[in-house]
Protein backbone atom coordinates (compact mmCIF):
# COMPACT_ATOMS: atom_id res chain seq x y z
CA UNK A 1 0.00 0.00 0.00
CA UNK A 2 1.18 3.52 -0.68
CA UNK A 3 1.50 6.00 2.15
CA UNK A 4 -1.54 7.78 0.81
CA UNK A 5 -3.64 4.62 0.78
CA UNK A 6 -2.55 3.82 4.33
CA UNK A 7 -3.58 7.27 5.45
CA UNK A 8 -6.91 7.00 3.66
CA UNK A 9 -7.60 3.65 5.34
CA UNK A 10 -6.68 5.08 8.75
CA UNK A 11 -8.95 8.10 8.39
CA UNK A 12 -11.77 5.87 7.16
CA UNK A 13 -11.38 3.75 10.29
CA UNK A 14 -11.33 6.84 12.52
CA UNK A 15 -14.44 8.17 10.80
CA UNK A 16 -16.32 4.93 11.39
CA UNK A 17 -15.20 4.79 15.02
CA UNK A 18 -16.59 8.28 15.61
CA UNK A 19 -19.77 7.71 13.62
CA UNK A 20 -21.54 5.52 16.19
CA UNK A 21 -21.06 7.84 19.20
CA UNK A 22 -22.11 10.85 17.11
CA UNK A 23 -25.28 9.09 16.03
CA UNK A 24 -25.87 8.02 19.62
CA UNK A 25 -25.46 11.58 20.85
CA UNK A 26 -27.87 12.81 18.20
CA UNK A 27 -30.50 10.24 19.15
CA UNK A 28 -30.02 11.10 22.82
CA UNK A 29 -30.39 14.79 22.03
CA UNK A 30 -33.56 14.31 19.95
CA UNK A 31 -35.13 12.04 22.55
CA UNK A 32 -34.49 14.28 25.55
CA UNK A 33 -34.57 17.92 24.48
CA UNK A 34 -38.29 18.22 23.81
CA UNK A 35 -40.45 19.99 26.41
CA UNK A 36 -42.03 17.85 29.07
CA UNK A 37 -39.30 15.25 29.37
CA UNK A 38 -37.09 15.70 32.42
CA UNK A 39 -35.99 12.25 33.62
CA UNK A 40 -32.81 12.13 31.56
CA UNK A 41 -30.99 15.38 30.77
CA UNK A 42 -29.97 16.18 27.19
CA UNK A 43 -26.28 15.86 26.24
CA UNK A 44 -25.74 19.63 26.32
CA UNK A 45 -26.74 19.77 30.01
CA UNK A 46 -24.37 16.90 30.75
CA UNK A 47 -21.57 18.69 28.91
CA UNK A 48 -22.11 21.84 30.96
CA UNK A 49 -22.23 19.80 34.15
CA UNK A 50 -19.05 17.93 33.23
CA UNK A 51 -17.30 21.26 32.62
CA UNK A 52 -18.43 22.53 36.00
CA UNK A 53 -17.30 19.29 37.66
CA UNK A 54 -13.94 19.58 36.06
CA UNK A 55 -13.22 23.30 36.21
CA UNK A 56 -16.04 25.00 38.14
CA UNK A 57 -17.37 28.43 37.24
CA UNK A 58 -20.90 27.37 36.18
CA UNK A 59 -22.92 26.28 39.21
CA UNK A 60 -20.31 26.83 41.90
CA UNK A 61 -21.90 24.25 44.20
CA UNK A 62 -20.54 21.40 46.31
CA UNK A 63 -19.42 19.49 43.23
CA UNK A 64 -17.77 22.24 41.22
CA UNK A 65 -14.13 21.60 40.29
CA UNK A 66 -13.99 18.33 42.27
CA UNK A 67 -13.56 15.96 39.34
CA UNK A 68 -9.78 15.84 39.74
CA UNK A 69 -10.01 14.78 43.40
CA UNK A 70 -12.49 12.03 42.62
CA UNK A 71 -10.50 10.87 39.63
CA UNK A 72 -7.29 10.61 41.64
CA UNK A 73 -9.11 8.69 44.37
CA UNK A 74 -10.56 6.23 41.85
CA UNK A 75 -7.30 5.89 39.94
CA UNK A 76 -5.39 5.06 43.08
CA UNK A 77 -7.94 2.37 43.99
CA UNK A 78 -8.05 0.91 40.50
CA UNK A 79 -4.28 0.73 40.12
CA UNK A 80 -3.64 -0.12 43.76
CA UNK A 81 -6.16 -2.97 43.77
CA UNK A 82 -4.92 -4.12 40.39
CA UNK A 83 -1.27 -4.07 41.48
CA UNK A 84 -2.05 -6.05 44.61
CA UNK A 85 -4.09 -8.54 42.57
CA UNK A 86 -1.19 -8.98 40.16
CA UNK A 87 1.24 -9.37 43.03
CA UNK A 88 -0.78 -12.25 44.47
CA UNK A 89 -2.25 -13.81 41.33
CA UNK A 90 0.94 -14.03 39.24
CA UNK A 91 3.02 -16.16 41.62
CA UNK A 92 -0.05 -18.12 42.69
CA UNK A 93 -0.97 -18.84 39.09
CA UNK A 94 2.56 -19.97 38.29
CA UNK A 95 2.60 -22.32 41.27
CA UNK A 96 -0.84 -23.72 40.45
CA UNK A 97 0.09 -24.15 36.82
CA UNK A 98 3.45 -25.86 37.36
CA UNK A 99 3.20 -27.74 40.66
CA UNK A 100 0.62 -30.52 40.88
CA UNK A 101 0.40 -30.48 44.69
CA UNK A 102 -0.41 -26.77 44.75
CA UNK A 103 -2.95 -27.26 41.98
CA UNK A 104 -4.69 -30.08 43.82
CA UNK A 105 -4.66 -28.02 47.00
CA UNK A 106 -5.98 -24.71 45.68
CA UNK A 107 -7.74 -25.29 42.38
CA UNK A 108 -11.02 -26.82 43.68
CA UNK A 109 -11.54 -24.02 46.21
CA UNK A 110 -10.79 -21.36 43.65
CA UNK A 111 -13.24 -22.92 41.21
CA UNK A 112 -15.97 -22.57 43.83
CA UNK A 113 -15.04 -19.04 44.83
CA UNK A 114 -14.71 -17.81 41.28
CA UNK A 115 -18.41 -17.74 40.24
CA UNK A 116 -19.31 -15.54 43.22
CA UNK A 117 -19.78 -12.07 41.76
CA UNK A 118 -17.88 -9.16 43.26
CA UNK A 119 -21.15 -7.49 44.26
CA UNK A 120 -22.00 -10.47 46.47
CA UNK A 121 -18.82 -9.83 48.44
CA UNK A 122 -19.88 -6.28 49.23
CA UNK A 123 -21.62 -6.91 52.59
CA UNK A 124 -18.86 -9.18 53.83
CA UNK A 125 -16.19 -6.75 52.72
CA UNK A 126 -17.87 -3.99 54.68
CA UNK A 127 -18.04 -6.15 57.79
CA UNK A 128 -14.41 -7.20 57.54
CA UNK A 129 -12.81 -4.03 56.23
CA UNK A 130 -15.29 -1.49 57.53
CA UNK A 131 -17.01 1.32 55.66
CA UNK A 132 -14.48 3.17 53.58
CA UNK A 133 -11.64 2.91 51.12
CA UNK A 134 -10.28 -0.40 52.36
CA UNK A 135 -13.45 -2.21 51.29
CA UNK A 136 -13.33 -0.49 47.91
CA UNK A 137 -9.73 -1.52 47.53
CA UNK A 138 -10.57 -5.12 48.39
CA UNK A 139 -13.41 -5.33 45.88
CA UNK A 140 -11.26 -3.93 43.08
CA UNK A 141 -8.59 -6.43 44.06
CA UNK A 142 -11.12 -9.24 43.79
CA UNK A 143 -12.34 -8.08 40.41
CA UNK A 144 -8.85 -8.03 38.94
CA UNK A 145 -7.66 -11.19 40.66
CA UNK A 146 -9.37 -14.02 38.76
CA UNK A 147 -8.63 -12.97 35.19
CA UNK A 148 -4.95 -12.58 36.07
CA UNK A 149 -4.87 -15.88 37.94
CA UNK A 150 -6.69 -17.94 35.31
CA UNK A 151 -4.67 -16.62 32.39
CA UNK A 152 -1.41 -17.14 34.25
CA UNK A 153 -2.35 -20.74 35.05
CA UNK A 154 -3.35 -21.29 31.45
CA UNK A 155 -0.16 -19.66 30.17
CA UNK A 156 2.31 -21.66 32.24
CA UNK A 157 0.42 -24.91 31.64
CA UNK A 158 0.18 -24.65 27.89
CA UNK A 159 3.86 -24.24 27.08
CA UNK A 160 4.61 -26.38 24.05
CA UNK A 161 6.42 -29.58 25.07
CA UNK A 162 8.77 -29.22 22.15
CA UNK A 163 10.28 -26.06 23.70
CA UNK A 164 11.26 -27.98 26.84
CA UNK A 165 12.95 -30.60 24.67
CA UNK A 166 14.74 -27.94 22.66
CA UNK A 167 15.97 -26.21 25.80
CA UNK A 168 17.04 -29.48 27.44
CA UNK A 169 19.05 -30.57 24.42
CA UNK A 170 20.77 -27.19 24.38
CA UNK A 171 21.90 -27.60 27.97
CA UNK A 172 19.20 -26.01 30.17
CA UNK A 173 18.81 -27.83 33.49
CA UNK A 174 15.58 -28.50 35.36
CA UNK A 175 15.87 -25.51 37.68
CA UNK A 176 16.61 -23.02 34.94
CA UNK A 177 13.70 -24.25 32.80
CA UNK A 178 11.21 -21.96 34.52
CA UNK A 179 13.04 -18.72 33.80
CA UNK A 180 14.36 -19.61 30.39
CA UNK A 181 11.29 -21.31 28.91
CA UNK A 182 8.11 -21.28 31.00
CA UNK A 183 8.08 -17.59 31.83
CA UNK A 184 8.83 -16.16 28.38
CA UNK A 185 6.56 -18.68 26.64
CA UNK A 186 3.61 -17.78 28.87
CA UNK A 187 4.07 -14.00 28.68
CA UNK A 188 1.35 -13.50 26.04
CA UNK A 189 -1.25 -15.24 28.24
CA UNK A 190 -0.04 -13.47 31.35
CA UNK A 191 -0.28 -10.20 29.52
CA UNK A 192 -3.83 -10.96 28.38
CA UNK A 193 -4.68 -11.70 32.02
CA UNK A 194 -3.24 -8.39 33.19
CA UNK A 195 -5.13 -6.50 30.53
CA UNK A 196 -8.43 -8.19 31.40
CA UNK A 197 -7.71 -7.70 35.10
CA UNK A 198 -7.19 -3.99 34.68
CA UNK A 199 -10.40 -3.80 32.66
CA UNK A 200 -12.31 -5.55 35.44
CA UNK A 201 -10.76 -3.24 38.01
CA UNK A 202 -12.40 -0.35 36.18
CA UNK A 203 -15.68 -2.24 35.92
CA UNK A 204 -15.94 -2.90 39.64
CA UNK A 205 -14.74 0.51 40.80
CA UNK A 206 -18.31 1.85 41.09
CA UNK A 207 -19.38 -1.15 43.16
CA UNK A 208 -16.22 -0.79 45.18
CA UNK A 209 -17.00 2.84 45.91
CA UNK A 210 -20.54 2.02 46.99
CA UNK A 211 -18.98 1.08 50.30
CA UNK A 212 -19.45 4.52 51.73
CA UNK A 213 -16.25 6.21 50.69
CA UNK A 214 -16.37 10.01 50.42
CA UNK A 215 -14.38 10.47 47.23
CA UNK A 216 -14.13 8.63 43.95
CA UNK A 217 -16.03 8.58 40.69
CA UNK A 218 -18.19 5.73 41.94
CA UNK A 219 -18.91 7.64 45.14
CA UNK A 220 -20.18 10.78 43.37
CA UNK A 221 -22.25 8.68 40.99
CA UNK A 222 -24.03 7.03 43.92
CA UNK A 223 -24.37 10.30 45.80
CA UNK A 224 -25.68 12.23 42.79
CA UNK A 225 -28.22 9.49 42.18
CA UNK A 226 -29.73 10.08 45.61
CA UNK A 227 -29.85 13.82 44.90
CA UNK A 228 -31.37 13.16 41.45
CA UNK A 229 -28.46 15.01 39.82
CA UNK A 230 -28.52 12.76 36.77
CA UNK A 231 -26.13 15.03 34.83
CA UNK A 232 -23.48 14.28 37.43
CA UNK A 233 -24.22 10.54 37.20
CA UNK A 234 -23.71 10.62 33.45
CA UNK A 235 -20.60 12.83 33.74
CA UNK A 236 -19.09 10.28 36.11
CA UNK A 237 -19.96 7.44 33.74
CA UNK A 238 -18.36 9.21 30.79
CA UNK A 239 -15.22 9.92 32.81
CA UNK A 240 -14.88 6.28 33.85
CA UNK A 241 -15.39 5.15 30.26
CA UNK A 242 -12.72 7.48 28.89
CA UNK A 243 -10.20 6.69 31.64
CA UNK A 244 -10.76 2.95 31.27
CA UNK A 245 -10.28 3.25 27.53
CA UNK A 246 -7.07 5.27 27.85
CA UNK A 247 -5.68 2.90 30.44
CA UNK A 248 -6.39 -0.09 28.20
CA UNK A 249 -4.76 1.67 25.28
CA UNK A 250 -1.62 2.30 27.32
CA UNK A 251 -1.44 -1.36 28.33
CA UNK A 252 -1.96 -2.42 24.72
CA UNK A 253 0.89 -0.21 23.54
CA UNK A 254 3.12 -1.62 26.24
CA UNK A 255 2.18 -5.14 25.16
CA UNK A 256 2.96 -4.40 21.57
CA UNK A 257 6.45 -3.29 22.60
CA UNK A 258 7.17 -6.16 24.98
CA UNK A 259 5.59 -8.88 22.85
CA UNK A 260 6.88 -7.84 19.47
CA UNK A 261 7.83 -11.46 18.87
CA UNK A 262 4.29 -12.73 19.24
CA UNK A 263 2.24 -12.75 16.03
CA UNK A 264 -0.90 -11.99 18.08
CA UNK A 265 0.55 -8.93 19.76
CA UNK A 266 3.36 -7.58 17.61
CA UNK B 1 35.43 -36.64 3.02
CA UNK B 2 37.23 -39.69 1.72
CA UNK B 3 38.96 -40.30 5.01
CA UNK B 4 35.64 -40.22 6.83
CA UNK B 5 34.39 -43.06 4.69
CA UNK B 6 37.44 -45.17 5.45
CA UNK B 7 37.12 -44.78 9.20
CA UNK B 8 36.47 -48.30 10.56
CA UNK B 9 33.24 -47.50 12.36
CA UNK B 10 32.54 -51.03 13.44
CA UNK B 11 36.09 -52.10 14.16
CA UNK B 12 36.75 -53.25 17.68
CA UNK B 13 39.80 -51.05 18.18
CA UNK B 14 38.06 -47.70 17.57
CA UNK B 15 35.52 -46.52 20.10
CA UNK B 16 32.31 -45.63 18.24
CA UNK B 17 30.77 -42.28 19.06
CA UNK B 18 27.40 -43.99 19.40
CA UNK B 19 26.92 -47.61 20.32
CA UNK B 20 23.34 -48.84 20.32
CA UNK B 21 23.01 -52.38 21.59
CA UNK B 22 19.90 -54.54 21.42
CA UNK B 23 17.59 -51.69 22.23
CA UNK B 24 13.85 -52.30 22.67
CA UNK B 25 11.26 -49.64 23.20
CA UNK B 26 7.75 -50.40 24.38
CA UNK B 27 5.00 -47.87 24.93
CA UNK B 28 1.98 -48.41 27.13
CA UNK B 29 -1.05 -47.72 24.99
CA UNK B 30 -4.10 -47.98 27.23
CA UNK B 31 -4.10 -51.57 28.45
CA UNK B 32 -1.86 -52.76 25.60
CA UNK B 33 1.82 -52.31 25.05
CA UNK B 34 3.13 -51.28 21.65
CA UNK B 35 6.59 -52.43 20.68
CA UNK B 36 7.91 -49.47 18.74
CA UNK B 37 11.44 -50.79 18.43
CA UNK B 38 12.79 -54.29 18.73
CA UNK B 39 16.44 -55.33 19.14
CA UNK B 40 17.99 -52.33 17.43
CA UNK B 41 21.76 -52.56 17.17
CA UNK B 42 23.79 -49.85 15.47
CA UNK B 43 27.34 -48.53 15.82
CA UNK B 44 28.17 -45.12 14.47
CA UNK B 45 31.68 -43.79 13.99
CA UNK B 46 32.77 -40.21 14.55
CA UNK B 47 32.10 -38.17 11.43
CA UNK B 48 29.68 -40.61 9.82
CA UNK B 49 26.55 -39.50 8.03
CA UNK B 50 23.77 -42.01 8.65
CA UNK B 51 20.36 -41.89 7.00
CA UNK B 52 17.49 -43.78 8.59
CA UNK B 53 14.71 -44.76 6.23
CA UNK B 54 11.62 -46.87 6.69
CA UNK B 55 7.85 -46.76 6.40
CA UNK B 56 5.74 -44.68 8.74
CA UNK B 57 5.50 -46.06 12.26
CA UNK B 58 8.62 -48.23 12.12
CA UNK B 59 10.24 -46.40 15.05
CA UNK B 60 12.63 -43.96 13.37
CA UNK B 61 11.61 -41.01 15.53
CA UNK B 62 11.56 -43.24 18.58
CA UNK B 63 15.15 -44.33 18.00
CA UNK B 64 16.26 -40.74 17.42
CA UNK B 65 14.47 -39.53 20.55
CA UNK B 66 16.15 -42.23 22.60
CA UNK B 67 19.58 -41.17 21.34
CA UNK B 68 18.66 -37.57 22.17
CA UNK B 69 17.73 -38.71 25.68
CA UNK B 70 14.07 -37.69 25.49
CA UNK B 71 12.98 -41.32 25.91
CA UNK B 72 14.56 -44.18 27.84
CA UNK B 73 15.08 -47.66 26.39
CA UNK B 74 12.89 -50.50 27.67
CA UNK B 75 15.79 -52.89 27.17
CA UNK B 76 19.34 -52.76 25.84
CA UNK B 77 21.78 -49.91 26.11
CA UNK B 78 22.69 -46.68 24.33
CA UNK B 79 26.27 -45.52 24.79
CA UNK B 80 27.93 -42.32 23.68
CA UNK B 81 31.72 -42.55 23.75
CA UNK B 82 31.18 -45.64 25.86
CA UNK B 83 29.05 -43.93 28.50
CA UNK B 84 25.30 -44.58 28.85
CA UNK B 85 23.04 -41.82 27.57
CA UNK B 86 21.25 -40.32 30.55
CA UNK B 87 18.88 -37.60 29.40
CA UNK B 88 19.26 -34.84 26.85
CA UNK B 89 22.52 -32.93 26.58
CA UNK B 90 24.29 -30.43 24.36
CA UNK B 91 26.64 -33.08 22.90
CA UNK B 92 23.64 -34.44 20.98
CA UNK B 93 21.79 -31.69 19.16
CA UNK B 94 18.34 -32.33 17.74
CA UNK B 95 16.90 -30.58 14.70
CA UNK B 96 13.15 -30.96 14.93
CA UNK B 97 10.89 -31.19 11.92
CA UNK B 98 8.73 -28.43 13.41
CA UNK B 99 11.92 -26.46 14.21
CA UNK B 100 11.23 -25.94 17.93
CA UNK B 101 12.64 -22.41 17.84
CA UNK B 102 11.96 -20.10 20.77
CA UNK B 103 9.42 -17.63 19.36
CA UNK B 104 10.39 -14.88 21.80
CA UNK B 105 14.02 -14.82 20.69
CA UNK B 106 15.46 -13.38 17.50
CA UNK B 107 17.47 -15.49 15.08
CA UNK B 108 20.77 -14.60 16.72
CA UNK B 109 19.35 -14.96 20.23
CA UNK B 110 18.05 -18.41 19.35
CA UNK B 111 21.51 -19.38 18.17
CA UNK B 112 23.17 -17.85 21.25
CA UNK B 113 20.70 -19.66 23.53
CA UNK B 114 22.78 -22.82 23.94
CA UNK B 115 26.10 -21.13 24.72
CA UNK B 116 24.37 -18.85 27.24
CA UNK B 117 22.54 -21.78 28.84
CA UNK B 118 25.90 -23.46 29.30
CA UNK B 119 27.30 -20.41 31.07
CA UNK B 120 29.42 -18.83 28.34
CA UNK B 121 29.94 -15.07 28.70
CA UNK B 122 27.37 -12.97 26.83
CA UNK B 123 29.90 -11.37 24.48
CA UNK B 124 31.38 -14.71 23.51
CA UNK B 125 27.91 -16.17 22.89
CA UNK B 126 27.02 -13.19 20.72
CA UNK B 127 30.20 -13.62 18.68
CA UNK B 128 29.46 -17.32 18.23
CA UNK B 129 25.91 -16.48 17.16
CA UNK B 130 27.20 -13.97 14.60
CA UNK B 131 29.52 -16.56 13.13
CA UNK B 132 26.80 -19.17 12.72
CA UNK B 133 24.19 -16.71 11.49
CA UNK B 134 26.62 -15.91 8.72
CA UNK B 135 27.40 -19.56 8.11
CA UNK B 136 23.75 -20.36 7.38
CA UNK B 137 23.36 -17.19 5.33
CA UNK B 138 20.89 -15.33 7.56
CA UNK B 139 22.90 -12.21 8.37
CA UNK B 140 20.14 -9.96 7.04
CA UNK B 141 17.63 -11.71 9.30
CA UNK B 142 19.75 -11.82 12.46
CA UNK B 143 17.25 -9.65 14.33
CA UNK B 144 14.07 -11.19 12.91
CA UNK B 145 11.74 -13.28 15.06
CA UNK B 146 10.87 -16.85 14.02
CA UNK B 147 7.34 -15.93 12.91
CA UNK B 148 8.88 -13.60 10.35
CA UNK B 149 10.89 -16.39 8.67
CA UNK B 150 10.08 -18.93 5.97
CA UNK B 151 10.23 -22.66 6.71
CA UNK B 152 13.63 -23.06 5.09
CA UNK B 153 15.04 -20.17 7.07
CA UNK B 154 13.68 -21.59 10.33
CA UNK B 155 15.25 -24.93 9.53
CA UNK B 156 18.61 -23.21 9.02
CA UNK B 157 18.28 -21.47 12.38
CA UNK B 158 17.52 -24.82 13.98
CA UNK B 159 20.66 -26.30 12.44
CA UNK B 160 22.81 -23.30 13.37
CA UNK B 161 21.51 -23.42 16.93
CA UNK B 162 22.74 -26.98 17.34
CA UNK B 163 26.11 -26.32 15.67
CA UNK B 164 26.74 -23.18 17.72
CA UNK B 165 26.39 -25.33 20.81
CA UNK B 166 29.29 -27.61 19.79
CA UNK B 167 27.08 -30.64 19.26
CA UNK B 168 29.13 -33.64 18.15
CA UNK B 169 26.14 -35.67 17.10
CA UNK B 170 23.37 -33.99 15.15
CA UNK B 171 20.01 -35.75 15.08
CA UNK B 172 17.64 -34.67 12.33
CA UNK B 173 14.06 -35.95 12.12
CA UNK B 174 12.79 -35.38 8.58
CA UNK B 175 14.20 -31.87 8.67
CA UNK B 176 13.51 -31.06 5.05
CA UNK B 177 10.19 -32.86 4.76
CA UNK B 178 8.10 -29.70 4.77
CA UNK B 179 10.22 -27.77 2.26
CA UNK B 180 9.86 -27.33 -1.49
CA UNK B 181 12.19 -29.27 -3.77
CA UNK B 182 14.50 -26.35 -4.54
CA UNK B 183 15.01 -25.24 -0.96
CA UNK B 184 15.46 -28.84 0.00
CA UNK B 185 18.22 -29.36 -2.54
CA UNK B 186 20.05 -26.23 -1.48
CA UNK B 187 19.84 -27.16 2.19
CA UNK B 188 21.09 -30.66 1.42
CA UNK B 189 24.18 -29.17 -0.21
CA UNK B 190 24.73 -26.76 2.66
CA UNK B 191 24.31 -29.54 5.18
CA UNK B 192 26.94 -31.71 3.46
CA UNK B 193 29.33 -28.79 3.43
CA UNK B 194 28.81 -28.04 7.13
CA UNK B 195 29.04 -31.72 8.01
CA UNK B 196 32.39 -32.10 6.27
CA UNK B 197 33.77 -28.89 7.74
CA UNK B 198 32.63 -29.44 11.33
CA UNK B 199 33.40 -33.19 11.40
CA UNK B 200 29.91 -33.93 12.66
CA UNK B 201 28.25 -37.25 13.13
CA UNK B 202 24.76 -37.01 11.69
CA UNK B 203 21.75 -39.26 11.98
CA UNK B 204 19.20 -38.10 9.48
CA UNK B 205 15.67 -39.53 9.27
CA UNK B 206 13.94 -39.30 5.93
CA UNK B 207 11.12 -40.85 3.95
CA UNK B 208 12.83 -40.15 0.65
CA UNK B 209 15.16 -42.85 -0.67
CA UNK B 210 16.80 -40.41 -3.06
CA UNK B 211 17.58 -37.98 -0.27
CA UNK B 212 19.18 -40.79 1.73
CA UNK B 213 21.42 -41.80 -1.17
CA UNK B 214 22.44 -38.20 -1.85
CA UNK B 215 23.47 -37.61 1.74
CA UNK B 216 24.53 -40.74 3.54
CA UNK B 217 27.69 -42.72 4.19
CA UNK B 218 25.38 -45.48 5.37
CA UNK B 219 21.66 -45.96 4.84
CA UNK B 220 19.98 -47.84 7.64
CA UNK B 221 16.68 -49.40 6.59
CA UNK B 222 13.95 -50.17 9.09
CA UNK B 223 10.70 -52.10 8.87
CA UNK B 224 7.58 -51.88 11.01
CA UNK B 225 5.57 -54.17 13.23
CA UNK B 226 7.62 -54.20 15.42
CA UNK B 227 10.26 -51.67 14.32
CA UNK B 228 13.48 -53.43 13.37
CA UNK B 229 16.66 -52.62 11.49
CA UNK B 230 16.65 -54.82 8.37
CA UNK B 231 19.60 -53.47 6.41
CA UNK B 232 22.65 -51.25 6.75
CA UNK B 233 23.97 -50.25 3.33
CA UNK B 234 27.23 -48.42 2.78
CA UNK B 235 27.03 -45.80 0.01
CA UNK B 236 30.48 -45.58 -1.51
CA UNK B 237 29.68 -43.12 -4.31
CA UNK B 238 31.84 -40.01 -4.43
CA UNK B 239 30.17 -36.69 -3.59
CA UNK B 240 28.50 -34.69 -5.05
CA UNK B 241 26.29 -37.54 -6.14
CA UNK B 242 24.39 -37.57 -9.39
CA UNK B 243 20.82 -38.87 -8.98
CA UNK B 244 20.70 -39.73 -12.68
CA UNK B 245 23.82 -41.91 -12.55
CA UNK B 246 23.69 -45.67 -13.14
CA UNK B 247 25.08 -46.67 -9.75
CA UNK B 248 22.76 -44.22 -8.01
CA UNK B 249 19.76 -45.82 -9.69
CA UNK B 250 20.93 -49.30 -8.88
CA UNK B 251 21.11 -48.29 -5.22
CA UNK B 252 17.71 -46.69 -5.43
CA UNK B 253 16.20 -49.88 -6.85
CA UNK B 254 17.94 -51.97 -4.24
CA UNK B 255 16.67 -49.85 -1.35
CA UNK B 256 13.13 -49.65 -2.77
CA UNK B 257 13.17 -53.41 -2.98
CA UNK B 258 14.22 -53.69 0.66
CA UNK B 259 11.48 -51.30 1.74
CA UNK B 260 8.81 -52.85 -0.48
CA UNK B 261 9.39 -56.45 0.53
CA UNK B 262 8.98 -55.69 4.21
CA UNK B 263 5.77 -53.71 4.11
N1 LIG C 1 4.56 -41.61 23.21
C1 LIG C 1 4.07 -42.70 22.59
N2 LIG C 1 3.08 -43.41 23.16
C2 LIG C 1 2.61 -44.54 22.56
N3 LIG C 1 3.02 -44.99 21.39
C3 LIG C 1 3.99 -44.32 20.76
C4 LIG C 1 4.57 -43.12 21.32
N4 LIG C 1 5.51 -42.66 20.47
C5 LIG C 1 5.52 -43.52 19.43
N5 LIG C 1 4.62 -44.52 19.60
C6 LIG C 1 4.38 -45.64 18.67
O1 LIG C 1 5.62 -46.17 18.29
C7 LIG C 1 5.61 -46.54 16.93
C8 LIG C 1 6.77 -45.88 16.21
O2 LIG C 1 6.57 -44.48 16.16
P1 LIG C 1 7.62 -43.48 15.53
O3 LIG C 1 7.09 -42.11 15.75
O4 LIG C 1 8.96 -43.77 16.06
O5 LIG C 1 7.54 -43.87 14.00
P2 LIG C 1 8.29 -43.19 12.77
O6 LIG C 1 9.10 -44.26 12.13
O7 LIG C 1 9.01 -41.97 13.19
O8 LIG C 1 7.07 -42.83 11.84
P3 LIG C 1 6.91 -41.57 10.84
O9 LIG C 1 7.73 -41.89 9.65
O10 LIG C 1 5.46 -41.57 10.53
O11 LIG C 1 7.39 -40.36 11.56
C9 LIG C 1 4.25 -46.15 16.38
O12 LIG C 1 3.44 -47.30 16.34
C10 LIG C 1 3.72 -45.20 17.39
O13 LIG C 1 2.33 -45.30 17.49
MG1 LIG D 1 8.76 -39.87 12.84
Amino acid sequence: MTALAVRAAASRQALLAVAAPVLGLLAWHVATSGPGYHLIPPPSDVAVQWWDLAFGGVWDDLYSATLWTHTVASLSRVYGGFALAALVALPMGMLIGRIAVVRDLLDPSLQILRPIPVTAWLPLAMIVFGIGPRSAFFLVFLGAFYPILLNTVFGVRSVEGRLFEAAAMLGVGRQAMFWTVVLPASLPSIFTGLRLGLGFAWVVIVVGEMTGVQTGLGAIIMEARQLSRTEIVISGMVTIGVLGFLSDRAVQLLGRRLLRWSPQHG
Amino acid sequence: MGEVLEKPAAAGTVLPILDIRHVDKRFAFGAETITALSDATLRIGKGEFICLIGPSGCGKSTLLRMIAGFETASAGSLLMWGKPVAGPGPDRGMVFQDYGLFPWLTVSQNIAFGPIARGRPKAEAAATARRFVEMVGLTRFADAYPHQLSGGMKQRVAIARVLANDAEVVLMDEPFGALDAMTRERLQEELLEIWARAKLSIIFVTHAIEEAIILADRVVVMSPGPGRIIADERIALPRPRDPTGVEFNALRRHLSGLLGSHH
